[in-house]
């Protein structure tokens, strides 16, 4: 079993990412230390800002643009546990380094972020455990 | 028991890695590079083919009219010292960035323009984007069409065009994607709303629809770094040129279509 705990850097103390402990192919504990909420978590996935439909598809019915450049979103909490789905957002590129689907509670080891972005993560802590809320929802 | 399946997943992540790597390590091969007009709907293929409804061919009409005018200190026309465009500019576009031995390094078609201006012309340099650049460029580009792209054989355009590689291949931005990992990837498929092109230069300056106006190919980089939340490149940047060098080697065959028009 693999056991590591990651403790990010980031530039402002403010901004600094919360310690995660990756365990096998999940992180078990919430970021936050609490759940996250589903009703908000769907809203950050269908809102285009966040980029998740720029690849995936999934079961948002008002949203005409959705992509195909990766597997439906549809089931993905009956093929994985909220701990896997919480590495997966945080850091799919652990499970599959060549994979497309951005880091997106990372900072570091990227090239040539512009200003507005530099330093942050994608999506906050409270964002992901929101997201990872609305993913286990998706039984079938 | 879950340590052992995430080991196994783990052990299968690393091989599907490695597929991958080898996967994207791959160019499209020549016989399948198609330009993207060929994603285009009917309506758009449409305006690009007919010169009376292209958008862009308002930008070589004004670029027509420039070419005949004196200007500068040398009170010179482009047509003093090129002539008939028609003959003279024929297949220009089709090697462009070429190299350029005063500066010790390739140069894009704008760039030589302004080059021609500044020196022989002894007038003002035109602002990248400018209307008046786009439309020379745009005019000149236009003499190659159906032309086939054909970067020349010049080793000293060898480095700038690996420079311009190695920037294809490397992920950057926050959303950390190699332009490789689109249009080499996965051309065809939908990034959103949008089909993903193969990114091939054929059709520069462009009627874009979503920009409402002509723009440069360089400003289409620009807006693929933005996307991938990068910092883009300065308009006539090395980098910029570099990776043009490149699109256009990996192009090399398809038909100039100046002025294309895009979604
Ligand atoms: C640039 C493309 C891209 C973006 C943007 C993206 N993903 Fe992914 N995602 C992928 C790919 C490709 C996979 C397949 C796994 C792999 O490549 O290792 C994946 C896998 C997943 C999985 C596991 C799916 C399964 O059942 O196997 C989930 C869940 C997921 N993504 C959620 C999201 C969410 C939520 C967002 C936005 C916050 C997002 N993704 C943004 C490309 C992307
Ligand atoms: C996440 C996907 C993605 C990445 C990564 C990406 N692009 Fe694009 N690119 C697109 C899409 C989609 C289009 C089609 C126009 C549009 O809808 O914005 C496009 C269009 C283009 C075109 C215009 C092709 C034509 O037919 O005129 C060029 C050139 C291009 N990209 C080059 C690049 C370069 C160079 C990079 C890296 C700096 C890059 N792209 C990174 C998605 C991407």
């Amino acid at each position: 079993m693999s056991l590591a705990t990651v403790q990010p850097l980031a530039t402002h103390a403010e901004d600094a990412l919360h310690p995660y402990q990756v365990v096998g192919d999940a992180i078990p504990a919430s970021l936050t230390g609490k759940p996250g909420d589903p009703a908000r978590g769907r809203a950050i996935v269908a809102n285009r800002q966040n980029t998740c439909l720029l690849c995936h598809s999934g079961p948002f019915p008002e949203e005409r643009h959705q992509g195909n450049l990766s597997p439906s979103l549809q089931g993905a909490g009956a093929r994985w546990t909220a701990a896997e789905l919480r590495l997966r957002m945080v850091d799919a590129s652990r499970l599959n380094p060549a994979t497309i689907m951005p880091s997106y509670y990372q900072v570091e080891g990227l090239t040539r972020v512009a200003g507005a972005w530099r330093g942050k993560p994608i999506l906050s802590a409270e964002q992901i455990e929101d997201v990872v809320s609305y993913l286990s929802t998706l039984r079938d | 028991m879950k340590a052992a399946r995430g080991t196994q997943r783990l052990a299968l992540g690393v091989l599907l890695a490695a597929l991958a790597t080898l996967c994207s390590a791959a160019e499209i091969p020549l016989s399948e590079r198609r330009s993207g007009y060929a994603d285009l709907g009917r309506e758009t293929k449409a305006m690009q083919d007919d010169d009376t409804a292209n958008p862009g061919m308002l930008s070589v009409l004004e670029g027509e009219e420039l070419w005949k005018t004196k200007s500068g200190t040398e009170v010179k026309a482009c047509a003093d010292c090129h002539g008939d465009a028609r003959a003279s500019m024929k297949g220009v576009a089709a090697r462009y960035p070429a190299f350029d031995a005063s500066r010790g390094r390739p140069v894009n078609l704008e760039q030589r323009i302004n080059i021609c201006q500044a020196e022989r012309q002894q007038a003002k340099p035109s602002a990248y984007e400018s209307k008046e650049l786009l439309a020379l460029t745009a005019f000149v580009a236009m003499q190659s069409r159906g032309e086939p792209i054909a970067p020349p054989d010049d080793a000293r355009l060898t480095p700038f065009r690996e420079a311009g590689r190695q920037l294809f291949f490397r992920r950057q931005g926050q959303l950390n994607l190699g332009c490789n990992q689109c249009h080499d990837d996965n051309w065809s498929k939908r990034l959103a709303g949008n089909l993903i092109p193969q990114a091939h230069p054929t059709g520069y300056p462009i009627y874009r629809l979503e920009w409402q106006s002509i723009g440069s190919l360089q400003r289409r980089l620009r807006n693929c770094m933005t996307g991938l939340r990068a910092q883009p490149y300065e308009f006539g940047a090395p980098e910029n040129v570099d990776m043009e060098l490149y699109l256009m080697w990996r192009a090399r065959g398809l038909p100039v279509e100046t002025p294309a028009v895009r979604p």
